[in-house]
């Protein structure tokens, strides 16, 4: 009986899904920089375990069947979060809703109209048009559109990371002054890791953001359909 | 109890999927769920309170659960390494883009609203 037998089934996998994860928030919590998202430090981890231990990637992902599940009702649960935002909806809704379409529809025909000055293949462009939203619902939407579902959760992230490391930079460049404004700016381009770098500038900042992160889905799952006939892929 | 939570949260979730179903796939089941979810809270047919901590705990730790899927991108090395510096360009120029029209936009009209009032008064 060798070491890998011992590790090749479904709680062994599960466990290292969490533990590499609980080994991020670890890693980011010692070393004080917010911005090393604990994804950035359990992919490695987890692809160096596999490889070293010879698991094929499939097995890996079967297994953690039950952690993926999650991901439906995490999205549903997102609908507590606009409830308890109800009142900055009301209050700004004219302006938060356009804001946020003109998010979504930048977003997506930005990134159909710079694959192909990229020259990237359809599959990009499927994988990728819903990069700036939360990272559940552009699986599902990507999947819907026949893209990658990987490729588009890997996106996402590092689409995230770019919003919240260049956000503020540019939010500044650019004098976006009202804070509702630039939290739905972080909000909305880059989901949650743009969220907790508004919650640090302020707490009107966090909430827009958040609050942006569930409209930009909804938004984004409305609007897609439609670019997609528009520009027929 | 967070069973309950749960329980409503999943029902949600397949309330969504049968609406995604009928309506032929159009919108994720998941994104509907949510929004009949927030619907349920605002009408009062739910208690925030019961499913608070089922939903802080799904809300809270979305990373793990889409960690096995970003797994699947060893597969697909070859395919993203051949076109790093592309993937990468489209994925910094769209996110800023996103960023600077969402952001501007919600000034704008925020500046607009201010313009109208003045006007009013004067």
């Amino acid at each position: 009986m060798n070491m890998r037998e011992l590790i090749m089934n479904e709680p062994a996998m599960i466990c290292l899904t969490v533990g590499s994860y609980l080994f991020g928030v670890w890693i980011r919590k010692k070393s004080g920089l917010s911005l090393l998202h604990p994804f950035l430090i359990c992919i490695p981890v987890i692809v160096s375990i596999l490889y070293a231990m010879d698991i094929p990637c499939d097995f890996y992902m079967e297994s953690n069947a039950m952690v993926e599940f999650m991901l439906g009702p995490s999205v549903v649960s997102l609908g507590l979060l606009l409830y308890e935002h109800a009142n900055t909806i009301k209050k700004y809704f004219i302006s938060i809703m356009v804001s946020v379409l003109t998010g979504s529809i930048v977003g997506i025909g930005s990134v159909f109209l710079l694959c192909r000055y990229f020259n990237l293949d359809d599959l990009f462009v499927k994988s990728m048009m819903p990069k700036s939203v939360t990272t559940p619902i552009a699986m599902d939407l990507s999947s819907m559109m026949g893209g990658n579902v990987s490729l588009t959760a890997v996106t996402v992230v590092l689409c995230g990371f770019i919003g919240a490391v260049f956000g503020p930079l540019f939010i500044r460049l650019f004098h976006i002054a009202a804070p509702v404004s630039r939290g739905l700016a972080l909000g909305c381009s880059a989901h949650g890791l743009g969220t907790a770098k508004a919650i640090e500038t302020g707490a009107v900042e966090g909430a827009a953001s958040g609050l942006a992160i569930a409209l930009m889905g909804i938004m984004t799952a409305l609007v897609m359909p439609l670019m997609r006939t528009l520009f027929g892929i | 109890m967070v069973i309950r939570g749960f329980f409503f949260i999943l029902m949600f979730l397949v309330l969504g999927n049968i609406c995604s179903t009928l309506s032929g796939h159009f919108i994720p089941g998941s994104v509907i769920g949510m929004i009949l979810f927030y619907l349920a809270l605002q009408f009062k047919l739910i208690k925030a309170e019961s499913v608070k901590a089922a939903a802080d705990f799904l809300t809270g730790n979305m990373t793990v659960f889409f960690i096995p899927a970003s797994i699947g991108i060893m597969k697909q090395w070859n395919m993203i390494g051949s076109h790093l510096i592309a993937w990468l360009a489209v994925t910094f120029i769209s996110t800023v883009m996103v960023l600077l029209s969402a952001g501007l936009a919600h000034d704008g009209i925020v500046r607009l609203g201010q313009l109208v009032k003045n006007k009013e008064k004067k």
